[in-house]
């Protein structure tokens, strides 16, 4: 137990380290603000794989991590969509995915916003539209913004978040 | 790491089989031999179960099947591993009279993929102990089979698809037994599965997954692409394994094709293939532990995560190191300037790995049952050269896999220091020219979750006539159903994570 208190002590504060980094802490504090503004400092978010390599979960995992810690923002990730003010959906969506986002999208409350993270949910990707996928997120369900990248980096989906953010009445 | 309990895996060889099999006239050869190394054999339709039976009693492993469509024909071909490589055995059916014997009854392994094969192809097996279908929800109508060369790639879609609410789970009734449906869309930030518990008060009776949600039809799209567009696809299979399914794709090519691969493409493909292995496993063994509540371990593993992958960025162009990989060769090098940065890194992750796994493994809760597994394929170029250490150990419990994890962690560590010195000056990429002539070929890469198969057959012009990979979740995720017996519901996230199957590798 000694030996893990130690090493938490020699870690020390990574996400001050990030603080050097502009981009993350202008982009994180922008999204602050605007969260402020619309969702009462808090941004919830419930992530749809709807067919996806998994590429976008794990850059998506990366924004959780000490580095970006964007939940110091007020950008959160909840297990239920009926917690969730947004969708960010990754992939194609799969024909066999198509019921499943149709009910996750019914079950979140309104007003709601929809991302499409990525170049498959952007515009179908390396896959598009077959007898399997319905191609882009928005040929199912409606779409406010869209972050393409394959998979966008940390500081993409940070960026295309704020952007939704502003663009919000 | 001290007090490793070795556990040697024993296995008959495939050499073996080819002379039992000719001997008892189970089998012919052919003098079209698909590329790679690989035996091969041509097998009667009727005796493809007795082939199958003749391989378990040799001790040998079941790796894939996959189906190919030559119209009035159904290739099927089964690929069978030993401890001195791998074999082929190719049989032919009708694809009006499709009737096989399974080899499930042999290699329980087979079950999943021959059901992949009735879906895709309609094949029937005959005597398969589980006649559902598999990877077919409600995409497209039974009867109609997605990778015969008549179904078209648009298919005939509805403009809605219903959900999949008329799969039959296995019943488990009981006083007090109760279910708990779980997805396709979990929880957490994962790719979409369903899983079927039964349960007793906290005790798990049973568990069956329910896969598929994410297939793409991935082998269909990859049909008529060209090398560089097939590279493209096989990097996005499991975005996890991005490098492994390139190499292996590209290396399937690259024998079909008779193309020789500069050595120092090979070197900068196994940098990155073990900058991949590290990456998930330093991050899987943080995850492991957070799903038994202990965050410490993750926040260390996602760090040393991130800063590993911020220079994959930095000195390769992608944090995944997707794209890098193409036929013939690679589009990236490492500029003589980072190969101080490079050598650090493996200093510092080496220094950090050595230090934190020793906390984790005395850490009471990860002591989970797990299935052991673990058998290493025969090498390829470049590890034909290095010396390749093969953790593996007796108890199959979570513990003893993220341990294996922690240990390949340090031995990649080590291949990556050795490749980083020896890398061979020269070309980066040959070009891969068409031989004029319908050619095929077999990729075999280990990847960081297990082997990684691609069959790769091209037609006279380059083109993608068939292309099957085969994820190493194929095998592992069935391993889930069997070790979560006896445990408790809430252990079901880390058992779960400890064997982290690819839901779009398998779904395809």
């Amino acid at each position: 137990m000694l030996s893990i208190l130690n090493k938490i002590r020699r870690t020390g504060h990574l996400t001050e380290a990030v603080e050097a980094d502009e981009q993350v802490v202008k982009l994180g504090k922008a999204c602050q603000r605007e969260i402020a503004v619309s969702f009462g400092g808090s941004l919830a978010i419930r992530m749809v794989d709807a067919g996806s390599c998994n590429g976008c979960e794990l850059e998506m995992h990366a924004v959780n991590n000490s580095f970006y810690d964007i939940e110091r923002y007020g950008i959160h990730f909840v297990a239920s969509p009926r917690h969730a003010d947004m969708l960010l959906v990754t992939g194609v969506v799969s024909r066999h995915m198509q019921a499943a986002l149709k009910r996750t999208y019914a079950a979140v409350p309104a007003p709601k916003l929809v991302v499409a993270m990525g170049d498959c949910a952007a515009n179908g990707g390396e896959f598009g539209v077959s007898y399997a996928s319905c191609g882009a997120v928005e040929n199912v369900i409606p779409v406010d913004a869209v972050i393409p990248g394959c998979p966008p980096t940390p500081l993409q989906l940070l960026q295309g978040i704020l952007t939704l953010l502003q663009k919000k009445p | 790491m001290s007090g490793r309990q070795e556990y040697t895996v024993t296995s008959g060889k495939v050499v073996d089989l080819k002379a039992q099999l000719l001997k008892q006239g189970l089998a012919v050869e052919s003098a079209q031999v698909p590329a790679g190394p690989v035996l091969y054999l041509e097998v009667l339709a009727d005796d493809w179960g007795r082939v199958a039976r003749v391989a378990v009693d040799l001790e040998l492993r079941w790796s894939a099947v996959w189906g190919e469509h030559h119209s009035p024909q159904l290739l099927v071909t089964s690929l069978i591993a030993g401890c001195d490589g791998h074999i082929l055995l190719r049989t032919m059916v009708s694809e009006n009279q499709s009737r096989l014997p399974s080899q499930t009854p042999y290699f329980p392994a087979a079950n999943r993929p021959e059901r992949h094969l009735q879906d895709m192809f309609g094949v029937q097996f005959v005597d398969h102990p589980d006649g559902r279908r598999w990877i077919r929800h409600q995409g497209w109508a039974e009867g109609e089979f997605p990778l015969r060369k008549d179904f078209p790639v648009a298919g005939n879609p509805a403009a809605e698809t219903p959900p999949d609410c008329s799969y039959t789970f296995e019943p488990v009734t009981g006083e007090g037994v109760y279910e708990v449906p779980v997805g396709p869309v979990h929880a957490g930030i994962i790719e979409p599965g369903h899983f079927r518990f039964q349960a007793i008060g906290e005790d798990m009776l049973y568990l069956e997954e329910h896969l598929g949600y994410v297939h793409k039809g991935i082998e269909k799209l990859a049909e008529g692409r060209d090398l560089a567009g097939l590279a493209r696809l096989a990097g996005r299979i499991s975005g996890d394994s991005s490098v492994g399914h390139c190499w292996a794709a590209c290396q399937a090519a690259e024998r079909a094709l008779g193309v020789e691969v500069p050595a120092r493409a090979l070197y900068l493909r196994a940098i990155m293939a073990e900058r991949e292995r590290i990456a998930n496993h330093i991050g899987d063994i943080g995850a492991i532990c957070n799903d038994v509540g202990f965050t410490f371990a993750l926040v260390q593993g996602s760090k040393i995560r991130e800063r590993w992958q911020r220079n994959n960025a930095t000195v390769f162009g992608h944090r995944l190191l997707m794209d890098r990989i193409i036929p013939g060769g690679v589009c990236c090098d490492i500029d003589p300037s980072y190969m101080p940065t490079l050598r650090a890194e493996i200093i510092e992750v080496r220094a950090e790995v050595e230090e934190l796994m020793p906390m984790l493994l005395e850490y009471p809760s990860l002591q989970d049952r797990l299935r052991t597994t673990g058998i290493l394929s025969p090498p390829y170029p470049p590890y034909d050269t290095l010396e390749v250490e093969v953790p593996a150990y007796i108890d199959g419990d979570v513990a003893k896999r993220t341990r294996v994890r922690g240990d390949e962690i340090l031995i990649s560590l080590t291949l990556l220091e050795n490749l980083l010195e020896n890398l061979p000056a020269g070309e980066l990429m040959v070009d891969c020219h068409n031989t004029g002539a319908e050619c095929d070929g077999v990729g075999l890469i280990e990847g960081w979750r297990g082997e990684i198969v691609a069959y790769l057959r091209l037609d006279a012009d380059g083109k993608v006539l068939r292309y099957f990979p085969r994820d190493p979740s194929w095998l592992n995720w069935p391993a889930l159903e069997e070790l979560i017996h006896n445990n408790i519901v809430p252990d079901f996230p880390v058992c779960n994570k400890s064997v982290n199957g690819s839901y779009s590798g398998q779904d395809l």
